[in-house]
């Protein structure tokens, strides 16, 4: 089966609707929606719905810690996110907010497990930045892959038979096999708000039989998404960053 | 692990076993065969004992990654994989005949027909490279040769893939590979250089033409580390009659820091099969080691600053072309040669590696073939390497960077093809014909090879003024 793994829409519709055609281009077969469905951009309500209709028809949505901050006002965030939840509050509708308020932290499917962040403590959302922390996410389960996002670059980790972590940076649109015999956390990029250093909109594709991933990018229009951050009266520094990537 | 009882005469996937060929220390290989299918076929099965070594297991995996996605007639063909969970194995197409091994009750042989062998070897790492794969196990077990001469490298359990997660990197505390051949950078951890593998193309070249091997064959760690600062006994202190170029070349090859080994095996190759084109050094000349002073100085320095370190790009061949660019000397006006001079000058600024070939093609009078040889025919050829220097010398290239070759050919057009097909010519740099009645009885040289050039071209033609 080839699912179709995406992460951290942050309310971009434009990247989303590109990473989706590029998704079904590929016929991706079922989508893994990671969270962070909101927060930074400018579109949250039409994302929240359109991810609701997916999810209707056999998408599986996680929830991000953006999407829980919309139900908790209290959340822990730094400044820039933190308005830009509160700008994205009153602007969704209730069923949306209803929508984020239920999305499970993890899933479990065979031998795969897919969540938002570190998966030792998911509420926490820590950060999987390194070979220590992909460390602690890796022993804190045994599947034999974990999905996960939050971080916005697209990272690979392999757990190896010495109890070691290696770090494999990929690269864009090779197939990576991931040897049954090792475990594997593969950090997806981020669809709304790459900080790799580029701006196109970031998946992954897993095909379920082969055993193989392979991150990808699908470039959009960031200009016009830009745009939209300024128009609605997001941060500057929210715009900039999808047009520079960082 | 469940393990599977193999023996002649049984199935396993659908291949039926045959013959055990070889049993080595690491893998056993197997004659199998498919019913409807006439390939020659070899299995590979691992030696897995549990609780032993588990760099065994990781090397298999790392092959039965890396040899699906390599492609060409340098590697064998790639059939199928048996999964860990029932039984591991790698099905590959079988090559006839045998490796290097047999070579060395042989040894040495003639520096000339090392160095044709070396540059075979040398255009299979080239092929290897450009997949960004390095094969840091390069040694005469592990090289063959289909019956047109092509080198084929086999056993890819040490290599490193640029694009996929090295499972070897930091699995083991001691580097892997073979004690004679491993370069400097490998004894120290290094995986990711492609040059490891002209380091050891180049011990395989010393001990082919001196029947002595660099480095020994040390069996622990601290031996290994000797050639951090212990150079080789020069190849001609051992051999006199070795000439000055092919010790220049495999010394060049033995440098313990990577960045003053040649920039690529194509280079590697194309000083192999230009000898009277190689620049001379120090190294040409050198009788003696260095001396003990030197050495002593080298031991006390940290050994990770005696290597290189390859940079993330670096590990990218694409900043060491060849280039290659053919020159009419018939038919070149002042305007078009100034014109591609600077477009050879772009492109050599881009990429501080890069190599320059300049050709001159010799037309062969169809009648006359045997001319060549005589007064005028020689003369005419000194003539235009004279012709091709006086074109260069204004792109103030240093020496070695640089090569000059006058070709002779009925066909033009097909001998720079042929230049290109056997030296891996990155890109070809040539000059469109001038004058258009000339192209239209003759044919346009550049068209033709721009059509079928195995690489990028680029015709450089002055701009036509427009008739008022």
């Amino acid at each position: 089966m080839r699912l179709g793994l995406i992460s951290d829409i942050h309310a971009n519709q434009l990247a989303l609707e590109a990473v989706l055609a590029r998704c079904g281009a590929l016929r991706v077969e079922q989508l893994i929606v990671l969270g962070d469905l909101v927060g930074y951009g400018p579109d949250p309500e039409a994302v929240v719905q359109r991810m609701m209709v997916l999810a209707a028809s056999g998408a599986l949505v996680l929830m991000g810690n953006h999407d829980e901050a919309i139900g908790r006002p209290t959340a822990n965030m730094n400044d820039v996110a933190l308005a830009a939840i509160n700008w994205t509050r009153p602007r969704l509708s209730d069923a949306s907010r209803q929508f984020l308020s239920q999305l499970p932290l993890t899933h479990r499917r065979d031998d795969m497990l897919f969540v938002h962040a570190d998966a030792s403590a998911p509420g926490r959302w820590n950060y999987v930045t390194d070979t220590a922390s992909a460390h602690a996410s890796l022993a804190a389960t045994d599947a034999q892959l974990t999905v996960c996002g939050h971080v916005h670059q697209p990272q690979l980790y392999c757990y190896t038979a010495t109890a070691k972590v290696i770090h494999h940076q990929p690269s864009m649109d090779i197939a990576i096999p991931l040897a049954p015999q090792r475990r594997w956390l593969a950090v997806i990029g981020a669809v709304g708000q790459p900080r790799d250093g580029n701006p196109s909109a970031g998946f992954a594709v897993l095909d379920t039989a082969a055993r193989e991933i392979t991150f990808k990018r699908a470039p959009y229009d960031a200009e016009a998404a830009a745009e939209r951050v300024r128009a609605a009266g997001l941060p500057e520094r929210l715009a900039v960053r999808l047009l520079t990537g960082h | 692990m469940a393990k599977t009882r193999l023996e002649s005469g049984s199935t396993l996937d659908g291949f039926i076993i045959g013959d055990l060929v070889h049993r080595g220390g690491m893998a056993h290989l197997w004659q199998v065969s498919r019913p409807g299918d006439a390939t020659q076929m070899l299995m590979k099965i691992p030696v897995l004992h549990e609780g032993e070594d588990p760099a065994a297991i990781v090397s298999f995996e790392m092959e039965q990654m890396i040899m699906p996605r390599l492609k060409g007639p340098h590697v064998p063909r790639h059939i199928a994989n048996g999964d860990f969970a029932t039984q591991p194995y790698i099905v590959m197409e079988r090559l006839d005949g045998e490796t290097l091994l047999p070579q060395l009750d042989a040894l040495p042989l003639p520096a000339e027909t090392v160095a044709r062998l070396g540059a075979k070897i040398a255009d299979a790492l080239a092929a290897l490279h450009a997949q960004g794969v390095v094969h840091l196990d390069l040694k005469p077990s592990n090289i063959m040769f289909r019956p047109n001469g092509d080198a084929v490298l086999i056993d890819f359990g040490l290599a490193h893939h640029r694009d996929l997660p090295d499972l070897m990197q930091e699995e083991f505390r001691l580097p892997y590979g073979t004690a004679p051949y491993m370069a400097p950078e490998q004894v120290m951890g290094v995986r990711n250089d492609y040059r490891s593998d002209l380091f050891a193309l180049g011990c395989l070249m010393y001990f082919f033409a001196t029947g002595t091997r660099p480095f020994g064959d040390p069996q622990k760690l601290k031996g290994l580390k000797q050639r951090l600062w212990q150079d080789p006994v020069p190849p001609r202190k051992l051999q006199p009659d070795i000439p000055p170029w092919f010790q220049e070349i495999v010394l060049r090859c033995l440098e313990v820091r990577a960045g003053r080994r040649h920039p690529s095996a194509a280079q590697l190759a194309h000083d192999l099969r230009n000898p009277d084109q190689v620049t001379l050094t120090a190294r040409a000349g050198k009788l003696t080691q260095d001396g003990f002073f030197a050495v002593l100085k080298r031991k006390g320095e940290p050994p990770s600053s005696l290597i290189d370190k390859p940079q993330a790009d670096e590990a990218e061949l694409s900043d060491a072309p060849i280039v290659a660019v053919a020159l009419n000397l018939d038919d070149l006006t002042p305007e078009l040669s100034d014109k591609l001079r600077r477009t050879a000058s772009r492109i050599l600024e881009r990429s501080p590696q890069a190599r320059l070939a300049c050709l001159n093609v010799q037309k062969l009078n169809r009648i006359a073939m045997d001319s060549s040889l005589d007064e005028e025919g020689n003369n005419k050829h000194v003539q235009r390497l004279v012709g091709l220097k006086d074109w260069a010398q204004g792109l103030k290239l240093e020496q070695g960077r640089i090569t000059f070759h006058v070709l002779e050919a009925i066909d033009p057009a097909e001998t720079i093809l042929d230049y290109a097909r056997q030296n891996n010519v990155d890109h070809i740099l040539m000059g469109a014909r001038e004058n258009s009645t000339m192209r239209k009885i003759l044919g346009s040289v550049s068209g033709k090879v721009a059509a079928e050039a195995p690489c990028s071209v680029t015709v450089v033609r002055n701009r036509q003024l427009t008739e008022e």
